[in-house]
This record gives structure tokens, sequence and C-alpha cells, in this order.
């Protein structure tokens, strides 16, 4: 049986060129049923992996995700969908990098191209310290058979001829963590991907149904909820859903449903900013990443430069934008790149980031029963998309957390146990 | 802009003084167990609302002080030194 229902082929964009018949709709608005076997709340990247690899790797279709809004509204089309695999402690690089596999084969999978451009990964180094970590995390990525090294300037200025490379600069580029597999995809195909091959599958998306509160019963704490409680489904403002299993792949606003359960999450949610300039011809072909700069830029196929920064100190649910953002990006841009000060920024926009003590995300089982997380994904949630989704369904499948996921559990900051990811996932640091 | 009004030296810009995140209470880490003392330092309400949270001047009267902040609005009321 196919995976993603109507084919979409060469083809058919003749056919329809010339009829001009519509295109059937990509998933269906499905009435909600009173229970299911998978509630997942959030109708982003993460849920909808999360559903579509439940349903296709292991047979659960009776599955509903729900969103208070739209799917893919939150992070899933906010963050600068540049993906990677060369983090620092062996434990991320090698979740990241099956990420990576699965977004390389994700366009044949879907069946829609998520238009993967596999352009390269420059992480500047502008001190001796940067300089240092990228070493360290070279020899990590190559002793688990990522292609990853570090380069000198020339060959930097090879790669991405517009950086400007003289030592007279503030901050002079001393050299790069060059990672040829890293690229760019567009965010909101792998979104319709997910969507649309998980209503194939017999997934309900709910959109507009807000969880208003996660039901359970048996815990330690109030109305049967916390350790030791076990979940029976959830209210929404669409009414109850009974359901012996909850996801919360809701991001920013993890700790609200979270705390609905009465599991307490180590996190804060914090807004991260970024700008797109006007189109131009084509002339960065890497992501250029720069810590010590708080920035990162990569190039659209339609010409548009994208720029990331650091999240805001200040952690707030509030996404407006902030004028000190603007010009710390433009400043730190042309300290790069100063060939591009008469480029105009066209838009700018923030999406909220769940960030935790030690950058790692909080997945798996919890101390309920049937309630499960996929959280604290930070500044690197669309980079896991796919793998977290997988890993996440197996967890929910089997009850029993995956060996990938494994050193990711909430357990680890009752038992110490951090993965302190901050130097390979924090632009600001 | 987040206006925060230190009691010392007036409304000043978020940027200006460093969020130092919501006041929690500290067990007492002589009889603290393990458990208690890592939700103390780890787990957080992170509420959408209002948050009581703590703030540094650094670059002002350099005094830590209390504020609370609705963090869907990012208004702020009743700034206290402590």
């Amino acid at each position: 049986m196919a995976r993603h229902g109507y084919t979409y082929s060469a083809g058919k964009l003749i056919k329809h060129g010339l009829t001009r018949g519509d295109w059937p709709r990509m998933w269906r608005r499905p009435e909600a049923r009173s229970s299911y076997d998978v509630v997942i709340v959030g109708g982003g990247l993460h849920g909808l992996a999360t559903a579509y690899y439940l349903a296709a790797d292991h047979g659960m279709t009776n599955i509903a995700v729900l969103d208070k809004g739209y799917l893919g509204g939150g992070g899933s089309g906010r963050n600068t969908a540049i993906v990677r695999s060369n983090y620092l402690t062996p434990e991320g690089v090698a979740f990241y990098d099956r990420s990576l596999a699965l977004y390389n084969s994700m366009t044949q999978e879907l069946n829609l191209n998520v238009m993967f451009s596999r352009r390269g990964h420059l992480t500047l180094a502008h001190t001796d310290s940067a300089l240092r970590t990228m070493h360290w995390r070279a020899e990590v990525n190559k002793l688990q058979g990522i292609d990853s090294s570090v380069i000198d300037p020339q060959e930097v200025k090879k790669e991405a001829p517009s950086l400007d490379i003289s030592a007279d600069t503030r901050y002079p580029i001393l050299g790069a963590l060059f990672h040829p597999p890293g690229g760019i995809v567009r965010h909101d195909a792998v979104v319709w991907g997910y969507a649309r091959a998980a209503d194939h599958l017999g997934v309900h998306m709910l959109q507009e149904t807000e969880v208003l509160d996660i039901l359970c019963e048996g815990g330690e704490g109030p109305d049967g909820k916390g350790t030791g409680g076990r979940v029976t489904g959830v209210r929404t403002n669409r009414g109850d859903i009974s359901a012996p299993a909850v996801v919360n792949c809701t991001a920013g606003w993890a700790s609200l449903i979270s705390n609905m359960a009465g599991v307490p999450l180590p996190i804060t949610t914090h807004p991260l900013q970024a700008a797109v300039t006007e189109p131009c011809k084509v002339f960065l072909p890497t992501v250029v990443v720069s810590g010590s700069l708080h920035v990162y830029v990569s190039q659209t196929d339609r010409g548009e430069l994208v720029f990331g920064a650091s999240v805001d100190p200040v952690g707030t649910y509030r996404v407006n934008g902030t004028l000190e953002f603007t010009e710390e990006l433009a400043g730190h841009v042309l300290e790069l790149m100063p060939g591009i000060s008469k480029m105009r920024l066209m838009r700018q926009w923030s999406g909220l980031c769940d960030m935790t003590p030690d950058y790692s995300p909080v997945m798996g089982t919890t101390q309920v029963d049937g309630y499960f997380v996929d959280v604290g994904w930070g500044t690197y949630g669309f980079k896991a998309g796919p793998v977290a989704g997988e890993t996440m369904a197996e967890t929910i499948a089997t009850g029993r957390d995956a060996d990938l996921i494994a050193p990711f559990t909430i357990n680890r900051f009752t038992e110490g146990d951090l993965v302190g990811e901050k130097g390979a996932a924090a632009v600001g640091h | 802009m987040i206006v925060v009004n230190c009691p010392h030296c007036g409304p000043r810009n978020s940027s200006d003084l460093r969020p130092c995140g919501e006041v929690t209470s500290r067990p007492d880490p002589a009889t603290a167990s393990l458990s208690e003392w890592r939700t103390y330092l780890y787990m957080r309400e992170n509420p959408s609302g209002w948050v009581t949270e703590a703030w540094y001047c650094r670059s002002g009267c350099r005094r830590y002080f209390t504020i609370e902040r609705n963090t869907a609005t990012n208004e702020t009321r009743r700034s206290e030194a402590s």
C-alpha cells in the first residue's frame, strides 16, 4: 500500500496543468471520536512525525493529533530550516545523524519534495577557545563516522567567498568546523508531507482543538495527577477525549501542558527571533554559523538570506520582535559579510523555544503512566523532527524508552546525569 | 522592549538588567533529599501569566530585586528590593 495517498508526479503535474483540475486536499478535517489509542498534543513537525511513524512502523492508526491552531503554525514554520549532525556529545551525534538520514530519504518516502539542499555547514571560530571546541567536536564526530573537520580561513573563503576573513576585523575568523552533509530543508513541506502521509494512514488531525486539561487517576497529586498516576484522556474546548496514552509535543508551551499532568519540567520558554532579507542572486553556497556573533545565515532557493539569532534572554510567551535584535543582527551579519550592506530586511518574526538547563531535549516516558514527553527542543527541534517522531513512536508502541533517547529521559534531572550539549547546540554562549 | 522598574534606579529597558528567572524557595541543603534539591535546581513552573522573578541591575545599582511580570504580555508591576 502506498504510504501517502494521491501520488505526486511529473505526469500528474502536466495533467492538472492542462485540465486545470483541482488537486485533492492533502488531509481531511475529521470529526473527533470519543476515544483514541494515542492522543498527541501539538500538530507541529514532532507531533505529526510521531503520528506518522506510529502508523507506518507500528500499525497503530487510531490516533489523534490535536492543535490549538493550525498544523505547523508554531516552531515548525518559524525555524531557520537548518539540518546537521555535528554535535558535541556522542549521544547527540548518534541521534541527529539518524535524523539527517531520515531527511535524506524523506522526499521519496513521503512523495513530497521537501527540497533538502545538502550544501554544507560552516561553524566559524573567532576565538582560541571556540577553535578548541571545534576540534573537540570534529574528533567526536569523526569517531562516529560523521563527515566533519576543522578548516583554516583560506578554506573557509573557498566554501563561502563572501565572508570577510581578514585579520583586522573585530572578530577575525580563525577557522571553522566544516560539515558537508549539513544543509537546509523546506520546513513547511516537511510538515505537509508528514500530515498527508499520516492522514492517509488513518490518523485524525484535529485543528483548532485546544487541550484544557489532562485527565489522570491514581496519582499522588490533586485530581489523581502526578507521580504514580495514569492518564485517562484529555479535556479540550470541543469536549473530552479518552485515551490511554497522551504525548506532549508542544515545544514552547510544553510546561503549560505538562503541568496539567502534574509532571513539572526543567524548561523555560524563550522567544528566538529570525529575519529574512529581500531576494538576490545566489551567492552564499553554504550555511554559515557564528557562535561568537550570535548569528546563522543561509540563502534560500528564492535568494533570500535567512538570519537567525540566539534566544532572547528574558523568558516570555510573547512573540513580538525587538529593536535590539534587528540592530545587533544587522551589525553582526555585516561583520561577517560587509558586501551585503545595501540589502534590506523584509520580515522579522519569532518562535518560542523550550530551553532546558543542559541544551538537550526531554523525551520518553514519565512518572505518570501513559503520559509521554517530546519536549525541551530549544533551538534545535527542526533538525531532530524525524528521529524524534521515529523514537517516540517506538517508545509509545513498546512502552519502553527507545535506545537512542534513553540518555534524554526526564530521570536524568533527578539522577544528576545531564547531557551537556551547550557547546554545539546553542548559538549564544 | 520590556520596561523593568528597578526599585533603586527606576524604570529601565530589560537589556540593561540581567533576568535571573522565577523565584523559587530553596530547601535547606543540610536536610533536603537529592530529589528535593534537584527539583529546586532544575524544575520550573514556567507559567503563561503573572510570575515573580528576580533581576540583577547589572548596569545600575548592581543589586538584586524581585518584580512581578506577566509572561503573556510582558507587563510588570510591584518591584521590591531583596
